[in-house]
């Protein structure tokens, strides 16, 4: 029984650890990229809202305070696209970028339409700036301009290159950066989906993939409940 | 090293725009000569069909190696790096490595996009020119203060040691800006401020600066 005990303890210290906010949607990419991969992680909550990202045991870890924080034994790795990297290096047996350089190049581009063109520009912070210099009703209109001028950048981007998945047929890092900010785009910031035909359709595949569907802000043990 | 006088990359660049900066810089930092064509983005050269055809999006900058073409800054960089590995950008340490990615992507997804001109222009019908101003400031300084926080124990001669790596690629033309179109205090960020001198001295930041590049208006 002792025995058994001190190896599950080994095990949890060797353990993935995944510092996230449920509804954070950088958060929500690294969840998708872990569950395909099949690593196994502790989820560790931080309250973005209750300003837990300002406690000094989180500020060790990550000094400006933003989720998600990857922690891998000694190693402590920051931001959604360096821990996506990181993850692939380290735990290559399900890769989540092709090997064909023109190929990966695409992936990294449509993630960073995601992660600079788009989330920047209706993320927490931003967000409240508009709703005090302008006025709250505009935060979901300011939301949606840069939301769907972003998802036409994609529909264009992607078109000629689609196939199951955002590019060719294999689930991808494009698609772990898709996903979320298309959910936040249709859950929280009114888009007009029909005027993105190829991203309706990728978000009907990722519904259909219990890897996404486990990664969904909902289904996180921080969710508030129903 | 490519051989100087035929050159097989080509780039599409605009002189002042940041992220075509970040993509010249590399390329001399790797030694590999590229051959320099102008988008003129106030002109709209960005729309023609023939540009269209290259980047549907109608940004800069855009590599053209052979049949590959790739947009975006960061994603030509990695391509770079991966195809050209000589003079390294990303140090092998993980740690170190996930460290410059880290900065790269908060200077092209925290900053750059908080000021770019078509976030300001939109902002300025919203709240005004005053403000808008302030908005950019505001989010400049606020990512200076990350990176400050996150390079001040481990920044030598350049950000994550004494080798220009990825951090100084995105960080030089990030903090260029910073001091020439929103006059930040650079005082207050004693980190980065020794991290751009010691760019500054470098032949290869130089001859990726705006003013010498071809399309240049002085």
């Amino acid at each position: 029984m002792v025995h058994q005990h001190e190896h599950e303890q080994a095990q949890q210290q060797n353990k993935l650890k995944l510092y996230s906010y449920w509804r954070s949607s950088c958060s929500f990419r690294i969840r998708i990229a872990l569950n395909l991969k099949g690593l196994d992680y502790e989820y560790i909550p931080v309250n973005l809202l209750k300003g837990e990202q300002f406690s000094p045991e989180f500020q060790k870890l990550n000094p400006i305070g933003y989720v998600p924080v990857l922690v891998d034994g000694d190693v402590v790795v920051s931001d959604s696209f360096a821990i996506f990297m990181y993850l692939e290096e380290k735990y290559p047996q399900i890769p989540l970028l092709p090997s064909d350089l023109a190929k990966k190049a695409l992936n990294i581009q449509a993630a960073n339409i995601v992660s600079s063109s788009i989330q920047p520009l209706q993320n927490l912070a931003v967000l409240k700036y508009i709703e005090e210099k302008v006025s709250p009703e505009e935060k979901v209109p300011w939301a949606k301009f840069h939301i769907e001028k972003g998802f036409g950048a994609l529909e264009k981007l992607l078109k000629d290159h689609a196939g199951k998945y955002a590019i060719g047929d294999e689930v991808a890092m494009a698609d772990a950066f898709l996903a979320p900010q298309i959910l936040a785009g249709i859950q929280r910031f009114n888009v007009d989906m029909a005027k993105f035909p190829l991203l309706t359709r990728l978000n009907e595949a990722y519904s259909e993939l219990p890897e996404f569907q486990k990664a969904i802000p909902e289904n996180q043990p921080d969710a508030p409940s129903a | 090293m490519a051989a100087k006088d035929d050159p097989k990359l080509v780039l599409y660049s605009y002189w002042q725009s940041s992220c075509s900066w970040r993509v010249r810089l590399a390329l001399n930092l790797k030694g590999i000569s590229y051959e320099y064509k102008a988008v003129n983005l106030l002109k709209g050269e960005q729309f023609t069909p023939e540009f269209e055809k290259l980047n549907p999006l109608h940004f800069v900058p855009v590599l053209v190696d052979g049949d590959v073409v790739i947009s975006d800054s960061y994603a030509i960089l990695m391509y770079l790096e991966e195809k050209y590995p000589q003079r390294p950008l990303l140090p092998s340490n993980p740690q170190h490595k996930a460290l410059n990615l880290q900065v790269a992507s908060i200077v092209s997804s925290s900053i750059q996009p908080l000021h770019m001109l078509s976030t300001l222009k939109y902002l300025e019908e919203k709240v005004g020119p005053q403000e808008q101003l302030l908005f950019a400031e505001t989010n400049v300084e606020k990512g200076f203060h990350a990176l400050e926080k996150l390079l001040k124990d481990i920044v030598g001669k350049y950000a994550t040691g004494d080798e220009v790596h990825m951090a100084d690629v995105f960080m030089a033309p990030q903090i260029a800006m910073a001091t020439k179109r929103f006059k930040i205090d650079m005082s207050k960020f004693p980190s980065l401020s020794r991290i751009y001198e010691s760019l500054k001295a470098l032949p290869e930041f130089l001859e990726s600066s705006p003013e010498e590049q071809p399309d240049a208006v002085m």
